[in-house]
């Protein structure tokens, strides 16, 4: 990849206790894209985000960001990124624009209440701006925290778990507002649980576990790679065996010849030409069917697959 | 250096002194108010003069000190401990904001708010008690430098402690008790052998003499020795400061 706008080399970390969050990541990040980072609990995930925004020192490998070695150029690096955790965390008791306009400050920009009123409106903030922020409802909060971290109007930017605990209608509009920020021109690096949401947001797809990413690849990719379509056909009449004009699909028998399933495809639309084809030659060669089940197999699907594995896929 | 990032935790700490001015300032000066009513006052007028000054005078700098013992060192240390508590201090360390900055802007408000009481408990003891300044310039300079060295040790207070006991445990069982006994309400004289030895391994005591010899002209040590510990206190300090930020220590994992 040139020039990714992040670096990461051979990154781990150990922590006092014995732990190790991350045990030698390779991670590249190009400028302009939303990369989603999935894992389960403790796999590593805050643990590398924590490594890059100086929350905590690793243990070995290096990391560039713009170009520079995030160690030896931390202020002009962390200058340039933002960082949304995943935790509430800030003064209960501040006003939103005090708060928000503190951030600015603290990141070395100067005062500029039209930035923070333009951060506000984008995150519908503004008619909250002079209330304490312990008065904000869980949602409202988050946004605070997202604009707190955008109030520097960073280039790169973390979000760490941005939509947990927050309500379906709130978690898409949280979506859109990130897309926004992605037409900005903000590189963004987002973890979740939700794979719903990398499917719908992101460019790119790592999988980390255990402190290793066991996949780094384009969704869309991931899904030709990885996808694959099941078709489950209920026969009026059980089959002995698959018949051999169909012996070039992935088929077979199952509940005792009554079931004929077709398990393919690669995520591109493979796998539902092949059903439909499987479908079509069973007419043709008279083998009633009385009902036909298909589904995709979903970024969920895989991750837990590989997760399971615990295994690079070749 | 990010100076605009240092006078941002710089107004932000006091902002919340003053959102907080019922406890934060009323309170010490109220506390005050009472030790120069009760010694200053009523006791202090039946009292005899100490090395020529009446003694209501005398306690105003030892009361002083005690306050800004007390107020330095709390203010600067629930300064750093409060965004620790909440887990507001990912903003901290995760932006450009390094050992200089931190000072500024944390134990730079905590020296402020200090003198903004210190400078109320001296008005409202001339209301009680009459006293003078013999140095004011070097008063002042002598006030600012205290408050420096203990916000400096209540930053340190405020990384090192892991709860709110440990906050108050250090002002409270340690400051206080050492103030008191550092000639708050008494001159060294006043005591008898090995107390008046035991009393200069007390390092409060020459605070509170250096403190008085700015307003009366007269201490139980040299002003210069006075000087000279707190100057180093401060010094340890900040080097103290320096390698947790260069550590991580209590701050980054």
């Amino acid at each position: 990849m040139d020039h990714p706008i992040l670096d990461i080399r051979n990154l781990s970390k150990t922590y006092k206790a014995g732990t190790t969050a991350l045990a030698g990541v390779d991670l590249q990040i190009r400028k302009g894209e939303i990369f989603a980072l999935l894992g389960p609990n403790g796999a590593g995930k805050t643990t590398l985000i924590g490594a890059v925004c100086g929350l905590l020192r690793p243990t070995g490998g290096t990391i560039e960001a713009f170009g520079l070695d995030v160690a030896r150029n931390w202020r002009q690096v962390r200058q340039r990124i933002g960082l949304v955790p995943q935790e509430l965390s800030f003064d209960m008791f501040e006003r939103v624009d005090h708060s928000v306009a503190y951030s600015r400050g603290m990141f070395g920009c100067p005062p500029n209440k039209d930035r923070i009123e333009q951060v506000l409106r984008s995150l519908s903030l503004w008619d909250k701006r002079t209330s304490k922020i312990r008065e904000l409802s869980g949602g409202m909060k988050r946004r605070v925290m997202i604009a707190k971290a955008l109030s520097h109007d960073p280039e790169l930017l973390f979000l760490d778990e941005p939509t947990a605990g927050v309500d379906v209608e709130l978690r898409r509009d949280m979506w859109r507002q990130i897309g926004a920020l992605r037409e900005a021109g903000t590189t963004i690096i987002l973890t979740t649980h939700y794979i719903e949401e990398a499917q719908a947001m992101a460019d790119r797809v790592g999988v980390i576990n255990k402190g290793r990413l066991l996949l780094v690849d384009d969704k869309a990719a991931i899904m030709a790679k990885l996808g694959s379509t099941e078709a489950r056909i209920s026969l009026t009449q059980p089959l002995g065996e698959v018949p051999s004009v169909l012996e070039s699909y992935q088929l077979a028998l199952e509940d005792h010849g009554t079931t004929l399933v077709y398990r393919g495809g690669d995520g591109s639309g493979k796998g539902k030409r092949e059903a439909a084809e499987v479908i079509k030659m069973l007419v043709e060669q008279g083998i009633g069917f009385d009902a036909i089940d298909t589904s995709e197999s979903s970024l969920e699907d895989i991750f837990v697959d590989l997760v399971e594995r615990g295994e690079v896929p070749a | 250096m990010n100076l605009r990032g240092a006078v941002a935790i710089f107004n932000h700490e006091l902002v919340r002194f003053f959102r907080t001015a019922f406890g934060s300032i009323l309170s010490p000066v109220l506390t005050t108010s009472l030790y120069f009513i009760v010694f200053g006052a009523a006791i202090g007028s039946r009292m005899q003069e100490i090395g020529g000054v009446p003694y209501g005078a005398f306690i105003v700098p030892g009361l002083l000190m005690l306050t800004l013992l007390s107020e330095s060192t709390s203010n600067a240390s629930f300064g750093i401990y409060m965004p620790r508590f909440t887990g507001a201090i990912y903003e901290l360390l995760s932006a450009p904001v390094g050992v200089a900055e931190t000072l500024i802007g944390f134990v730079g408000a905590a020296v402020m708010k200090s003198l903004i009481i210190a400078g109320i408990i001296l008005v409202t003891a001339t209301l009680f008690v009459d006293y003078s300044i013999a140095h004011p310039v070097l008063a002042v300079g002598y006030i600012v430098l205290i408050a420096a060295a203990f916000s400096l040790f209540g930053f340190i207070l405020g990384v090192w402690a892991d709860g709110f006991e440990r906050l108050s445990i250090v002002p409270m069982l340690i400051l206080t008790p050492l103030t008191f006994l550092g000639g708050t309400f008494y001159s060294i004289d006043m005591l008898a052998e090995p107390w008046r030895t035991v009393a200069q391994f007390n390092p409060v005591f020459y605070l509170v003499n250096g403190l008085r010899w700015t307003f009366t002209g007269n201490a139980d040590v040299p002003i210069g020795v006075a000087f000279g510990m707190t100057l180093g206190f401060v010094l340890l300090c900040v080097v103290l400061i320096a390698l947790i930020f260069r550590t991580g220590w209590r701050l980054r994992d």
